[in-house]
């Protein structure tokens, strides 16, 4: 069975659709991120442009986010002050990168930008994440027990503009969730990703967020960083397509709710290194298909009158 | 004042005189099954079938042409080791679907002048490119872009057939793909006569969405704050109802 996307304007089976959104809701409510960097991939991959793939790929995932965020607000594990900051952050970021989209797209360079911008951005994560992964599994084969710091200190603390995070335990310089998500705003309008996947590790290892609050607070971001960026792109391009954001969601739902119950079978260093590995091997794949000569070297794209 | 035996009479005798006399103007005749292609939600392409009748011997050619647009053709390069556009080239008046349909091999009743001057055929299309770097540049993004709208069926590089039913019947068959863009599209019949174009017919033929999905595609362009808004509300009600539901669980 068939379905016409009015905006990608093209007809995909809607069971394609759907166990793609339940496939990358599973990995995404296994690893709690909201799984964006893989669907977007993946719609170009099957055909849909890149440009309609982003932006209903940013509103798909809303949905899941709201879910989450729904749950983390029940169990009181969001710092809403922090929250209110980023949410900023990532506002001013989307918009910023709306509009670099839209730049990018008329001087032909979006795919690269896009391609490069995942590879840069998965494999530094992913890379970061095996490491400490490894680190830890080492460090609990060897248990030594070691009084650990709440967070290293380092040269952005000394910023101004201090602010107390009480919910965070924290006193640090408003300027760094501010610029962190500002940067991942650009991402997500650019790349039609939540920024989860950059998001959770940098308020964990940047900011020295407690690792309880920072999903909640990191998916409240999400949803209105992915609402901003929807809104947007439906604005300045017109390429947001409802019906496969939609199809996409009723299987990501499902898939990231099967996830979540998974996750809570698996250690948490065991996920973050099942998570670096995947970061990784997208990152790869779209290295390889940059470098790899092409079947063809010209590419069309027509428009209207 | 008419007896009114009469009226029926005159009546019948104009209808004759209009009936005779495009039928000695016109030397072809022609019209499609269909003047709308409805895209809806399980739309997998179209046939529309072409039927007509010409005065006396002669050869056919239909043309299909959809509205015409811009195509950017973009050339990937290799710079530092990733491939990357490098160059391109913009073709105005590229038409969104072509396909040609006759009743014998066009080279055995027409001329390359004729074929040229009345672009039958893809290879012969007119498309104008803008800012000409070099005619071998532009040739080559030529081929590249006809490859391309081939490769997407969009358009018909080998020529479809058109039967004739004895003598002056003929009818052909015209393939819309599942990827149809939307827009007026023009018919043409033309007639061909000892190498020349003897009469020629135009008819419109519109392919459109209808249905939800043309009603989501009107208003994402009309409407496109309202409808950015509806698309993020419609995702948060989802999530937040799906957060509802696994509650329990």
């Amino acid at each position: 069975m068939t379905v016409y996307l009015p905006i990608a304007e093209m007809s995909v089976s809607i069971f394609l659709l759907i166990g793609l959104g339940a496939g990358v809701g599973f990995l995404g409510g296994v690893f709690g991120v909201g799984g964006g960097f893989l669907m977007t991939p993946f719609l170009i991959f099957i055909g849909v442009p890149p440009a309609v793939a982003v932006a209903s790929t940013a509103n798909q995932v809303i949905a899941g986010g709201v879910t989450s965020a729904y749950a983390h607000w029940r169990r009181r594990t969001i710092d809403l002050r922090m929250a209110g900051v980023v949410v900023a952050g990532g506002f001013v970021g989307s918009v910023t990168g709306v509009l670099l989209f839209g730049l990018l797209r008329r001087l032909g360079q979006i795919d690269l930008f896009i391609s490069l911008s995942y590879v840069v951005l998965l494999g530094t994560v992913g890379t970061l994440m095996a490491i400490e992964a490894t680190r830890t599994l080492l460090r609990r084969r060897h248990s030594t027990a070691g009084r650990r710091r709440l967070h290293e200190h380092f040269w952005m603390h000394g910023l101004p503009f201090k602010v107390r995070f009480p919910r965070s335990r924290l006193y640090i310089s408003v300027l760094m969730p501010l610029t962190l998500s500002f940067a991942i705003g650009i991402l997500s309008g650019v790349m039609g990703v939540g920024g989860g996947f950059v998001m959770v590790p940098a308020m964990i290892y940047l900011l020295g967020m407690p690792t309880q609050v920072v999903p909640g607070t990191a998916q409240v971001q999400i949803v209105f960083v992915a609402a901003s960026a929807t809104l947007l792109q439906a604005i300045q391009q017109q390429t947001v397509d409802a019906l496969l954001a939609f199809i996409l969601l009723i299987g990501g739902v499902v898939g990231s709710h099967f996830g979540s119950v998974m996750s809570t079978r698996l250690r948490g260093e065991q996920l973050r290194g099942l998570l670096a590995l995947l970061l990784l091997a997208v990152a790869g794949k779209l290295l390889v298909d940059l470098t790899l000569t092409p079947g063809d070297i010209f590419t069309v794209v027509t428009q209207r009158r | 004042m008419a007896p009114a035996g009469v009226l029926p009479f005159l009546l019948l005798a104009l209808l004759c005189g209009l009936m005779a006399r495009p039928a000695a103007a016109d030397p072809l005749t022609a019209d499609v099954s269909s003047h709308l292609i409805a895209i809806t939600t399980g739309f997998t392409g179209s046939d529309v079938v072409l039927f007509g009748a010409t005065d006396g011997p002669g050869d056919v050619v239909v043309l299909v042409r959809g509205p015409e647009g811009l195509a950017t053709v973009r050339r990937k390069g290799r710079v530092a080791g990733f491939w990357i556009n490098v160059e391109s080239v913009r073709f105005e008046r590229v038409p969104a679907y072509f396909s040609i349909a006759a009743n014998r091999p066009l080279t055995e009743f027409t001329s390359p002048t004729l074929r040229q001057r009345e672009q039958f055929g893809t290879s012969v299309l007119r498309f104008e490119a803008r800012r000409e770097p070099s005619p071998e540049t532009v040739e080559r993004f030529r081929e590249a872009l006809l490859r391309s709208k081939i490769d997407e069926g969009l358009f018909v590089s080998q020529p479809g057939e058109v039967r004739f039913l004895g003598e002056r019947l003929f009818r052909t068959n015209i393939r819309f793909p599942a990827n149809v863009p939307t827009g007026t599209y023009t018919v043409d019949v033309f007639l061909v006569r000892e190498g020349e174009v003897v009469a020629a017919q135009a008819t419109p033929l519109v392919v459109s969405k209808i249905g939800v999905g043309a009603d989501m595609a009107d208003i994402a362009h009309r409407y496109a704050a309202l409808y950015g808004i509806i698309a993020v509300l419609v995702a948060g009600m989802a999530g937040w109802l799906a957060g509802i539901i696994f509650r329990r669980n």
